[in-house]
């Protein structure tokens, strides 16, 4: 059995909380220069060099990539033989959180109670998923969430019968609707099938995934080809101002599900996609 | 093609301003996004005054993030405008020119833009960084305790925005979507 101690996991989590906020990530930053020169209407091309620009600002003055530096959203892969010292596992994850927005100039856009909507000041608490896996390591995905595309993000409860045809129409119609205000280019994270609930954080997981690298399972890999063809051509375009590129990338996350039912989240994301990765 | 246009302006400067139309703002604006919305609002309710003088003038809705030291403030781009619709006719019936903001709005908020001949641009989304170069200060006037949401005013120059709804109603997010793919 490994161990390992929680202020570990506190000071990776604030610098990661620092990371994405100011740097794309690898897979990030090439889907967006793969944009930049496929776009070809003119207020497109202006918009993503708007945004290149942007980035070069972040990353050289450190000032985050967008002023909505998002709630936290942390995913814990945790294998079964590591034990985890010196504190409350969910407690030091909260104060990397803290120590992260605060020392560096992130907003902090978390209100304790959704009516009475008052600010807590450090952007806690995050949202943590845990998965138990096989090993001695700690896996810890850190994607902060802004709201401007959250709030376009929708689940449907299609029918066995609605089929593929039914996830394809529920994908573009989330992305129709979310236009410009989900600040595209977008990525779209889908999660197919589980339960209500497993199938929006397969949603939100699908878009931790590299957006490089397609599902796996062929004709999930076709569908996901089929709608970002589909999608780049409703005309939305950079900043919804019109174009080709409307979204760079969808991701598309798989699980079993019950006889009677066909579960699909469109989990929208902009073009800063925040994820950073580590394991320890 | 670019514009340069100072903040606060007039109503004919606001007429000649067509979508799809580059435009950079250099002035004065005022920041306000849903919890001052709200405010401003109540304030009107009870007969109270605005904060600020909202004839001639723009509502950015943004929320920066904290300024680093030695900078005006941190990263600022737009925030997403349609969830101020239920209170912008109102602001615009007094006489306020203009907002930036991003996506779309709702019908009212369009009848009240022609009503009054006013004006929706868009800041590019997600360019926080960039925009905040365009800002020279920035200066809480309002509601201090609502943090990022708090009423700023806002010194600007040659800051970047795209004319998406102009004073007849026309709507660039609606025109791209349609179809009509030529650049106006
Ligand atoms: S949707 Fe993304 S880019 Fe747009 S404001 Fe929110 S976090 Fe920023």
């Amino acid at each position: 059995m490994r161990e390992i101690n929680v202020s570990d996991i506190t000071s990776n989590i604030k610098e990661m909380c620092i990371e994405a906020a100011h740097f794309l990530s690898g897979d990030m930053s090439r889907a967006f220069n793969a944009a930049v020169e496929n776009e070809s209407s003119e207020l497109g091309k202006k918009v993503l060099s708007q945004l290149k620009d942007n980035l070069k600002i972040a990353g050289e003055e450190m000032i985050p990539i967008c002023q909505d530096t998002g709630m936290a959203v942390v995913f814990m892969e945790i294998g079964q033989d590591l034990h985890f010292t010196g504190g409350n596992l969910e407690e030091a994850i909260n104060e990397g959180v803290r120590q992260g927005y605060k020392e560096g100039y992130l907003r902090k856009s978390v209100v304790s109670d959704p009516i009475e909507r008052i600010n807590t000041k450090d952007n806690t608490p995050a949202v943590i998923h845990y998965n138990i896996v096989l090993g001695e390591k700690v896996k810890i995905t850190v994607a902060p969430k802004g709201f401007g595309s959250e709030n376009m993000s929708r689940i449907f409860m299609l029918k066995p019968a609605d089929g593929i045809e039914g996830v394809k129409n529920a994908v573009l119609t989330a992305v129709r609707d979310a236009g410009p205000n989900a600040c595209p280019p977008m990525v779209v994270g889908v999660g197919i099938g589980g339960t209500f609930e497993k199938c929006a954080i397969l949603a939100k997981k699908a878009l931790t995934r590299p957006v490089d690298m397609p599902s796996d399972i062929p004709y999930v890999k076709e569908l996901e080809c089929e709608l970002l063809d589909r999608i780049n051509s409703m005309g939305i375009g950079p900043g919804g101002l019109g174009g080709k590129i409307t979204a760079m990338a969808i991701n598309i996350e798989t699980y079993a599900t019950h006889i009677a039912g066909l579960p699909v989240a469109v989990n929208i994301c902009c073009h800063v996609n925040r994820h950073a990765v580590r394991e320890l | 093609m670019d514009k340069h246009i100072n903040v606060p302006f007039s109503k004919e400067e606001a007429k000649k301003l067509k979508i799809g139309e580059y435009v950079y703002l250099s002035g004065t604006i005022y920041t306000a996004r849903d919890a001052a919305h709200k405010r401003m609002d109540e304030a009107l309710n009870n007969e109270e005054e605005l904060p600020f003088n909202i004839e001639g003038n723009i509502i950015y809705y943004m929320g920066p993030s904290p300024a680093r030291e030695g900078r005006p403030i941190g990263s600022a781009g737009p925030t997403t405008a349609s969830r101020m619709d239920k209170y912008t006719p109102r602001l615009l019936d007094m006489g306020m020119i203009g907002m930036v903001g991003k996506g779309k709005r709702t019908d009212a908020v369009k009848d009240a833009v022609i009503r009054n001949g006013a004006v929706y641009f868009a800041a590019v989304g997600g360019a926080g960084a960039l925009l905040s170069k365009a800002i020279i200060s920035s200066e809480v006037i309002a509601y201090d305790d609502l943090g990022t949401e708090a009423i700023r005013k806002l010194e600007i120059k040659d800051f970047p925005v795209i004319v998406v709804m102009d004073s007849e109603g026309n709507d660039l997010y609606k025109a791209v979507t349609a179809g009509m793919q030529k650049r106006i």
